[in-house]
């Protein structure tokens, strides 16, 4: 892909093409799931005729999605002239890559024409590349002391924290490996003329990566037909890099956030809290009736500040109110448990001294800590839940580093989470399709499958925790645009049953549809061939088979991404989620990476050689073993790419280096 | 340009931001109340009857400000909002958490 290339509209031909094709694509589709789910499900087998079927149910929502972005393929031409007085504060981000690579960035960001200033956002805050960034003239950003023993939210905390240090109407962010073209706020400022314009997201584009592609690393059928279809709906995504974005839509967004955040916190903890003062006030006796007491005038404060809040008075107001009420309930309480901690001195004091000899002085340490033990010295230390209830109660967010937080932290991807409530707010995008900055892929198969991971679970974190399909402020086309894409990692269980169906039949003749006789091929052929040209004709002049191979072959990695997403979004578990490397590769073939698509490859090489000693004997139909037989050679040839990517060696390039 | 004025009482501070608040003057205002509360005013009043815009970022530096007054014991009101000042706080719904006072000294009697 040429950086020079004209960008042209699409044509009316090429437009009205493509939707005959989404129309047949979808009649054909219909026909063909309908006739299967009323005529052809072999329901004396439907623990996998009923899998399968529901498996081609997806497939067909998926082209359904792909016809609804495709239905308005919009592409660009150039912007509008970039305003000159527009300020841009260009960051490249960091964590652990290599100086070099990093300064390599840098220096090209120094290097864009537009008027700007460059910053490295260097999450590692390595001393060395603050030296090499200050060397080389561009500013040197790492988290303030507010971050420290707070949650850090990964790249959206490191862009968060940024933001409050910079003053730019719009920023640039780029990853570290992404060369910017001197030319990449000149192509895309002028889109901003638009005010409602908050986000332009340009190409990746990867200089590391061979023209076979391996690792299916350029997603040229995503950053062309799909992001163009999406900003058609208005619902073109941030991809994290290679994008300007409007500050005044993200701090809005912040401010927002901020809103929400504390109207939740605020309300939940003053719900929870007659549960929370019950509780403490079984404890109460114990410290004395001042304790007591005060509990009461908490009690009372909590029920003050919920019907407050329900007359909807400011947040701010009620909450400080409810502050200074405990406040003083709290000096009743400090004022008698000072007089009771004077009366233990007391008695400690009064305790057989520690005579001559070491076995007397412990006797007498462990009276004094029996004691101690026994009395509880600090009543409202045993009140902890309530201390904890009363700081919730609060408008200064401070589980947080900041209380404004203009990216999203929800999720992983926190591109995709912040577009989206963009888009929710009201802001438009727009996907500029001109490739502007040329960045490093992962070079192993270990490196690749980390980073895949990493965008499945973030988006899977984002469809459980904001459901677009539920969000206020998204157009219809919008909510469906943004389920398309979480919608399409939902596939690795579909291709359980693509792998399994054949193998089940070849083996043991179970048939998950009742004949595949003439009326099989009279539904599907039609579907068949109508979606594979829809297909053809939106990705004419792509290399979308590198794309199509890994949407099946990484069928384990979909999976554990919906099951650790699941586990994180509704159980608070560990992601398993590590920055993707983007340097360097692993020794020798990486073989245990894929062990489930070699049992899966084998399990499919040893059905079609029963399948066809079946069919000699008799105990098969030629029809249906030499449909399985075709099936078997497909999902050999879809998965077979692992096999290459296991032992795959990333060539050297000759303009970058790696350290 | 943000004047300080700081004769109302020993702990109070009102902070009078000039013009424009905007991305630009942001970190003003945040280190303006830094300052005031570093100095033991935590009760910080933000009087904003000379500006007459503010963006995002400018409500970013309030919401910053009011976190440092209410750590340290203290809190943050405006008062004197002009219109655009006050048509961000209701799109952003800032109004929800902040009361919008009509004058410093009702700010400063909280009513």
């Amino acid at each position: 892909m040429s950086r020079h290339r004209a960008l042209r509209e699409v044509s009316r031909g090429r437009r009205v093409l493509i939707r005959v094709l989404v129309l047949l694509t979808l009649v054909a589709g219909v026909d063909y799931l309908v006739w299967r789910w009323l005529d052809s499900v072999n329901w004396a087998h439907w623990w996998i005729a009923v899998p399968l079927a529901l498996a081609e149910t997806y497939s067909l929502v998926d082209a359904f999605f792909f016809g609804l972005t495709t239905w308005r393929i919009r592409q660009r031409t150039a912007a509008p002239p970039a305003p000159q007085d527009a300020t841009v504060d260009v960051f490249v981000t960091t964590y652990d890559e290599p100086v070099d690579l990093v300064l390599t960035t840098a220096r090209a960001a120094l290097a864009i024409r537009h008027p700007h200033r460059t910053w490295v956002l260097d999450d590692g805050a390595r001393e060395e590349m603050r030296t090499a960034a200050l060397e080389a003239g561009v500013g040197y950003l790492t988290r303030s002391a507010d971050w420290v023993d707070r949650p850090r939210h990964a790249k959206a905390g490191n862009l968060n924290n940024a933001l409050l240090v910079t003053e730019g109407e719009f920023l640039l962010v780029l990853d570290a490996d992404q060369v910017p073209s001197p030319d990449i706020l000149t192509r895309t400022l002028g889109w901003f003329d638009d005010p409602r314009v908050a986000l332009v997201q340009t190409p990746q584009w990867f200089s590391n990566v061979a023209g076979s592609d391996v690792l299916g690393s350029q997603a040229p059928l995503f950053y062309g037909p799909i992001q163009q279809g999406k900003d058609g709906w208005n619902a073109a995504y941030f991809c994290g890099s290679n994008a300007v974005v409007r500050r005044e839509a993200l701090m809005q967004l912040g401010i927002v956030g901020y809103v929400r955040d504390v109207e939740r916190g605020v309300a939940r903890a003053l719900r929870a809290a007659r549960s929370v003062v019950a509780g403490a006030r079984r404890d109460a006796a114990a410290h004395g009736p001042a304790v007591a007491a005060a509990l009461d005038a908490v009690d009372v404060a909590v029920g003050r500040a919920r019907s407050e809040l329900a007359s909807g008075q400011p947040v701010s107001d009620v909450t400080h109110r409810f502050q200074r009420r405990v406040d003083a309930a709290g000096r009743d309480v400090v004022a008698d448990d000072l007089a009771r901690l004077h009366a233990d001195l007391a008695e400690i004091a009064a305790l057989p001294a520690p005579t001559v000899g070491g076995g007397t002085a412990t006797l007498t340490d462990d009276v004094v800590l029996t004691r101690l033990a026994h009395r509880d010295w600090s009543p409202l230390g045993a009140l902890e839940s309530v201390k904890a209830l009363v700081a919730a109660v609060e408008v200064d967010r401070a589980g947080e580093a900041q209380p404004v937080m203009p990216l999203a932290t929800i999720s992983v991807t926190e591109d995709m989470a912040t577009a989206m409530r963009l888009h929710a707010l009201g802001w438009r995008s727009v996907y500029h399709h001109e490739v502007l900055a040329r960045g490093l892929a992962p070079e192993s198969l270990g490196a690749m499958l980390q980073q895949r991971l990493r965008w499945s679970q973030g988006t899977l974190q984002v469809m459980l925790k904001e459901n677009p399909l539920v969000q206020r402020g998204l157009s219809l086309g919008q909510r469906l645009m943004y389920l398309a894409t979480m919608w399409s990692y939902l596939a690795g269980f579909a291709a359980l049953a693509f792998l399994a169906a054949p193998v089940l039949y070849l083996v043991a003749g179970v048939q998950p549809v009742v004949s595949y006789g003439d009326a099989f091929w009279l539904h599907l052929v039609p579907y068949l061939v109508a979606s594979q040209l829809l297909f053809r004709v939106v990705g004419q002049g792509l290399r979308t088979w590198r794309g199509q191979q890994y949407s099946l072959a990484l069928f384990p990695l979909w999976i554990r991404a919906c099951v650790t997403a699941v586990g994180n979004v509704l159980f608070a578990r560990e992601l398993g989620f590590v920055v993707t490397p983007k340097a360097g590769g692993d020794e020798g073939p990486t073989w245990r990476l894929i062990r489930p698509q070699l049992v899966a490859m084998t399990l499919l090489v040893v059905a079609a050689v029963v399948g066809t000693v079946r069919l000699q004997l008799g105990l098969a139909t030629a029809e249906g073993t030499y449909v399985n037989l075709a099936w078997v050679a497909y999902d050999l040839l879809v998965l077979s790419i692992v096999l290459r990517a296991a032992r795959h060696r990333a060539p050297r390039s000759p303009e970058r280096t790696r350290t | 340009m943000i004047e300080l004025d700081t004769s109302q009482a020993h702990d109070v501070a009102v902070l009078r931001p000039q013009g424009r608040l905007t991305m630009v003057h942001a970190g003003d205002l945040r280190a303006a109340v830094d300052q005031a509360v570093g100095d033991g005013r935590t009760h910080v009043v933000i009087d904003l009857g000379d500006c007459e815009f503010m963006d995002s970022s400018g409500l970013g530096a309030v919401v910053g400000g009011l976190k440092q007054a209410r750590q340290a014991g203290g809190d943050l009101r405006i008062a004197a909002l002009q219109p655009q000042v006050m048509t961000v706080l209701q799109l952003t719904n800032l109004d929800r958490v902040l009361r919008p006072y009509g004058s410093v000294p009702e700010a400063l009697r909280g009513d």
